[in-house]
């Protein structure tokens, strides 16, 4: 009797249930904000005169922007000799970049629709950037390949269209163009998907807007939305609809993008794990960029109550899984190249690790699977720079990463005779330059212009201190 | 629907979800609620059934699918027949990006369109009832005062416990269309 009387435990109290809650699903938004300063805070910044900071941003970016620009219209002019390739290396920075860039885009699905099918809510305050960034990351991929064709005026080649060459059609048994209706695809989704998540914000701007020029074009593309119920419930059937359909799509792009690679005989390409190497590989990317933005748009933007240590925290740890699994597919390559008995295969890894691309390699592997190992740390993710630096580091590794994949397989082929070596040009830096300077100049005027955090969401994830803790926990996590 | 209508509003969401439920447990015809984001389970409080946009997604999604793979064997096996790599003129296999990329491309595109057309949503369009401060921090519930014995008094009653915030009547032309 006395054993039974033990383990009756008395009742929790109320209080004791609210401060359990709280430390199992902390609050997302810190400084006890409503709905009203919500609107508020978000909407200052597009009401306020750009900054001086702005101002430098924008002069650097778009100087950048100029600089591409020039050399892309300077290698169309002359023609593709002025990079660096060669008959061995065929592919080089054109590509890197590309894939580079798509990978980039990844993150910002991933955000916006796997975390919403996984019921995330945190995402609500990034997912509106990591959307406009992965818009602004597909656009300066899709601008690679069509470079890199040499004579751009002919990009409509790739559709399959009636002509009067036979018809002559594009080629469906080639993944070359199964990427092109890839990236163009994930560009229109991604867009519409953006948008779709932007009307009920522009109404919120169309109502309260000084500015009569912004107020129009608000209303314009509102397209007239009053916030009805029914209204909602299925504009938020079709948000689920394209959160499903985002999520394959997402997967199913950059498995094509590796697609390229893995059904050449390339060794070093020809590999069966590329298509789930390259999706953490993208997704790596893009959270490391992502957390770049946010970081930098967080502090001058003054949005520490909605981007929180938390939500860095989170997307350190969501960074830190997929470098695991990126550092995973290295070794497992070295593996397979050991156990498969193929000379071509063993010689190109050893030559990978050990040849003439050695540092390209291991900055590579330091930078994606080394230091991102210090995100383990629960103090280290914690830390604003020491996050940001990281995240820095990873943008770099992944830039390697693929300039690795494509350089170091090419350049020592079946044949020594033809093996070569491979050096960008100042062209070809000025045209990966140049796209970084289209991308930062989009981001900047994405921050100028639209809210940069989804308020009729982020309102949806408030939580009001008046309202008794313990009805949520009993309605369950309805998010 | 008659032309005069209540306007019931409400500064936090458990407020008007819980009036919602009550009004409409007591015979209260509501005509529509207005929210600054999406009020989870007002919907089922409301009444509203599940959307049919779903069957336009799968619709649209099913005939990129079938309409591209149909296309992809029509250009590789009848139209100009190509050897790749010794693969059959009709290789379903690599068939299947183009036609998923596809499918997801109409069902996304066919989806967003039929929500613009099913809710009247269009470029330039001129909000229509919009009330004060709805796309910022307040709940509006509409309803509807068709009913001869429709006092609202009664409905102030009702409301009262639920911190309503204000009453309104108002007479708007041809009442509130959705």
């Amino acid at each position: 009797m006395v054993e039974v009387r033990q383990q009756r435990k008395p009742k929790p109290s109320p209080v004791r249930v609210r401060e359990a809650w709280e430390n199992l699903r902390p609050t997302l938004i810190t400084g006890d904000k409503q709905p009203a300063d919500v609107t508020r805070d978000i909407c200052a910044p597009l009401d306020r005169r750009p900054t001086a900071l702005w101002w430098w941003a924008f002069l650097v970016a778009f100087t950048a922007l100029v600089v591409g620009a020039t050399a892309v219209t300077y290698q169309i002019a002359v023609g593709i000799g002025t990079w660096g390739l060669n008959r061995t290396v065929g592919w080089a920075f054109d590509i890197t970049n590309f894939v580079f860039w798509v990978g980039i885009g990844h993150a910002g699905t991933l955000i916006s629709a796997v975390l919403f099918l996984f019921r995330q809510k945190w995402r609500t305050s990034v997912n509106r950037s990591a959307e406009a960034m992965t818009l602004f990351a597909v656009v300066c991929a899709g601008l690679f390949p069509v470079i890199h064709m040499g004579r751009p005026w002919l990009a409509f080649w790739m559709a399959p269209y009636p002509n009067t060459r036979g018809p002559l059609w594009v080629n469906f048994k080639s993944p070359l163009l199964w990427d092109v209706f890839a990236i163009s695809t994930y560009l229109l989704i991604s867009a519409v998907f953006w948008y779709v998540g932007l009307i009920p914000d522009l109404a919120t701007i169309r109502d309260r807007s000084q500015s009569v020029w912004r107020r129009r074009l608000a209303g314009i593309f509102s397209l007239g939305w009053n916030g009805s119920a029914k209204t909602w419930h299925r504009y938020e059937t079709v948000y689920l609809l394209l959160a499903g359909l985002a999520t394959p799509l997402v997967f199913s792009v950059h498995t094509i993008v590796s697609m390229d690679f893995a059904t050449a005989v390339i060794p070093g390409w020809h590999t069966t794990i590329f298509p789930p190497y390259f999706v953490a590989g993208a997704i790596f990317s893009g959270l490391a960029m992502v957390l770049t933005l946010m970081i930098i748009a967080r502090k001058v933007m003054r949005l520490e109550d909605y981007i929180t240590v938390r939500h860095v925290e989170a997307m350190c740890k969501l960074m830190l899984s997929m470098g695991c699994i990126v550092g995973l597919a290295y070794g497992t390559e070295f593996f397979i190249a050991a156990y498969s008995g193929n000379s071509y295969e063993q010689f190109l890894f050893i030559n990978r690790a050990l040849g003439p691309f050695r540092w390209a390699y291991w900055t590579m592997v330091s930078c994606n699977v080394l230091i991102p190992q210090l995100l383990w740390l629960r103090a280290v993710r914690r830390n604003i720079i020491l996050v940001f630096l990281i995240s820095i580091v990873v943008n770099i590794g992944m830039w390697f990463e693929r300039f690795v994949i494509i350089v170091t397989s090419l350049h020592r082929d079946f044949l020594p005779s033809s093996w070569a070596s491979y050096q960008p040009t100042i062209i070809e830096v000025a045209t990966l330059l140049g796209s970084f300077g289209l991308f930062f100049s989009c981001f900047l005027l994405f921050c100028r212009f639209i809210p940069v955090i989804a308020m009729a969401e982020v309102k949806g994830v408030l939580r009001a201190p008046h309202h008794p803790q313990e009805q949520d926990a009993l309605q369950g996590d309805a998010a | 629907m008659s032309d005069r209508i209540l306007l019931a509003k409400f500064g936090h969401e458990d407020d008007l979800l819980a009036s919602t439920i009550e009004l409409r447990s007591k015979g209260y015809k509501i005509v529509d609620a207005f929210t600054p984001y999406a009020v989870h389970g007002l919907d089922r409080a409301l009444g509203l059934k599940p959307s049919r946009l779903t069957w336009v997604c799968f619709v649209c999604g099913m005939i990129g699918a079938l309409g591209m793979l149909y296309f992809e064997y029509w250009v590789g096996a009848i139209s100009w027949p190509l050897d790749v790599g010794g693969k059959p003129w009709n290789s379903l296999p690599s068939n299947v990006p183009v036609a998923f990329e596809t499918a997801v491309l109409l069902a996304g595109f066919g989806s967003v369109i039929a929500l613009l057309g099913v809710s009247k949503l269009y470029f330039g369009k001129q909000p229509q009832p919009l009330f004060e401060r709805v796309t910022d921090d307040r709940f509006v519930l509409v309803l509807d005062e068709a009913d001869a014995r429709f006092d609202p008094a009664q409905v102030e009653v009702i409301l009262r416990p639920f911190n309503l915030l204000e009453l309104e009547e108002r007479v708007v032309a041809g009442g509130v269309r959705q």
